[in-house]
């Protein structure tokens, strides 16, 4: 490799604008949505490395395609990169990125200032998440931390932004301009008290919502009228989480060892009978995608392609959610 | 005790009526406790709430009780203490992630909270936790902060001389009933 000089990011002048008239944040995200389009992000495989190299060829498939990428923090309870590591390096490339922030790991105080300092590197969009417990991860002796969860988080990233103090009322000069995202997981119980939680969330400061993965179109679309007699769909973008599955085998392991996912016997099944099962799992993700895309109130889709990252484009691309419509340009660095 | 918090929940509607009698007599004791002095009751107080609520609902004394917003599944035995929860991993049939041979207990507080007469404030965005409150006693937090609402409040409606002369209390044109005027006095002008 003899590249160093395209590794380089490109010159990054930091700069403070305001956001634009009616926005929060001004992200690439925040415009998308609110110019009611439908909206496409994506999660990143966070690399277990130190070489930004890595990071750029981790978004590089999934930049073509969405308009901001999901860095990870520390998901599963498992120790890779840092998310705002991560933004940051993407961010002065020129990605739209969304900094993820779990409860578990860090107290008020980190948090608060990591707010800052990710706003300063010119993340503009973050996702509010109280975290997996750390029996699953791989360091199931860490300490839990679990100081605030995901509402008082959000609630007080909102404080910082709109009130422009910290949780403490100290005050802070120039406050971070972030548009603000929560989880919501549909298809797991309380089924009932799903759409209340989400109206919670939207109380507590969420703009954007990101789901957990939906196979089971029935129950989701339950869950949207819920939220629309509550009129939650004009308070808050919901982004429904979609991605393919590998094979059948993959599928139950998934369903019994990662916590938050319902993946219906139907949709085992279906892999399972397919000669080439990697295939179908990739025309179920598009199946699906297009169904939720006619579902009202649903704003965008949020694709989870663990270790399939270089078929995300394809499969945005097949389902035709977006419609023609091409995420902007990027200056993305050339690493290969 | 889990079957003892399992049934506490199941009984929320009962609990939170006990809960706002309790209430009440501590607010109206608030004058004999503050005689004896806050800070001398507080250990035994808290010893005796330790006890019952711990019994009841395997009570944490985080010392900031959120009980009656949370169906009287106390939020503590959460295995990420959520608050505000719950998490998204939830198990089928409603069992915590972290501990599957557990009923969640938000799942439990936000049922517990439909059966409650003022249930909704399970709705409310409750603050994160104050660690120095653990331990202290939540009940004589809460009462003695209600007492001392209540008098400000009547504080705030009073005049200088019954403020400096106690006593004038009952006969405060505030409090005291409104005698019946003579009909000029209600219709002036009328006979001009
Ligand atoms: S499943 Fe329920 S009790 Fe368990 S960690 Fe999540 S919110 Fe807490």
């Amino acid at each position: 490799m003899n590249d160093d000089q395209q590794l380089k990011p490109e010159p990054w002048l930091p700069s403070y604008d305001d956001p634009p008239p009616g926005h929060v944040s001004g992200s690439r995200l925040e415009r998308v949505l609110r110019s009611g389009q439908f909206a496409v992000t994506a999660e990143l495989n966070p690399p277990d490395s130190a070489d930004p190299a890595d990071v750029f060829e981790a978004a590089r498939p999934l930049a073509e395609v969405a308009d901001a990428i999901n860095a990870t923090d520390a998901s599963g309870a498992n120790c890779h990169m840092s998310s705002i590591g991560i933004c940051s390096l993407l961010t002065r490339a020129g990605h739209g990125t969304i900094y993820q922030i779990s409860c578990r790991d860090r107290n008020r105080i980190a948090i608060q200032g990591d707010v800052l300092g990710a706003a300063a590197m010119g993340v503009r969009n973050v996702l509010c998440l109280t975290g997996d417990g750390v029996g699953v991860g791989d360091q199931p002796g860490a300490k839990p931390v679990f100081d605030l969860d995901s509402l008082s988080l959000l609630r007080t990233i909102r404080t910082m932004r709109d009130e422009g103090t910290f949780l403490s009322g100290r005050r802070i000069t120039r406050p971070p301009r972030m548009f603000l995202g929560a989880a919501e997981n549909p298809c797991v119980p309380p089924l009932d008290w799903r759409p209340e939680r989400l109206a919670k969330k939207v109380e507590a400061g969420a703009d954007f919502i990101q789901t957990n993965y939906i196979f089971d179109v029935p129950v989701f679309e339950r869950f949207m009228a819920r939220v629309r007699d509550l009129g939650l769909e004009r308070r808050v973008f919901i982004l429904a989480g979609v991605g393919p599955l590998a094979s059948a085998r993959a599928a139950r392991w998934m369903r019994s060892n990662v916590p938050g996912i319902h993946i219906p016997d139907a949709v085992i099944e279906r892999i399972e009978k397919s000669a080439k099962p990697a295939e179908e799992g990739k025309r179920l993700c598009i199946e699906l995608m297009q169904q939720i895309r006619e579902i009202p109130g649903v704003a965008g889709v949020h694709v989870m392609a663990y270790r399939r990252e270089h078929e995300v484009s394809e499969i945005v691309a097949e389902s035709g959610v977006l419609k023609g419509r091409v995420p902007e340009r990027r200056r993305t660095p050339v690493t290969k | 005790m889990y079957r003892v918090r399992l049934f506490a929940v199941r009984h929320s509607r009962a609990f939170e009526w006990l809960y706002a009698r309790l209430e009440s007599t501590m607010v109206a004791l608030d004058p004999l406790f503050a005689r004896i002095g806050y800070g001398r009751i507080e250990r035994p107080i808290a010893a005796i709430e330790r006890a019952t609520k711990g019994l009841l609902f395997d009570c944490k004394m985080c010392g900031q009780c959120v009980l009656s917003s949370t169906g009287m599944s106390c939020p503590m035995n959460c295995p990420k203490q959520l608050r505000n929860g719950p998490c998204g991993g939830v198990r089928p049939g409603g069992y915590c992630e972290v501990k599957p041979q557990m009923r969640c207990v938000w799942v439990l507080a936000w049922d517990g909270a439909a059966r409650m007469k003022d249930g909704s404030k399970v709705r409310d965005v409750q603050p994160p936790v104050d660690r120095r409150l653990e331990g202290s006693s939540s009940w004589l937090r809460v009462s003695r902060e209600k007492a001392a609402g209540l008098r400000e409040a009547r504080e705030a409606s009073r005049t200088t001389i019954a403020k400096a002369f106690p006593d004038a209390r009952a006969h405060e044109p505030a409090t005291a009933p409104l005698a019946t005027e003579p009909a000029a006095a209600i219709k002036p002008g009328r006979d001009q």
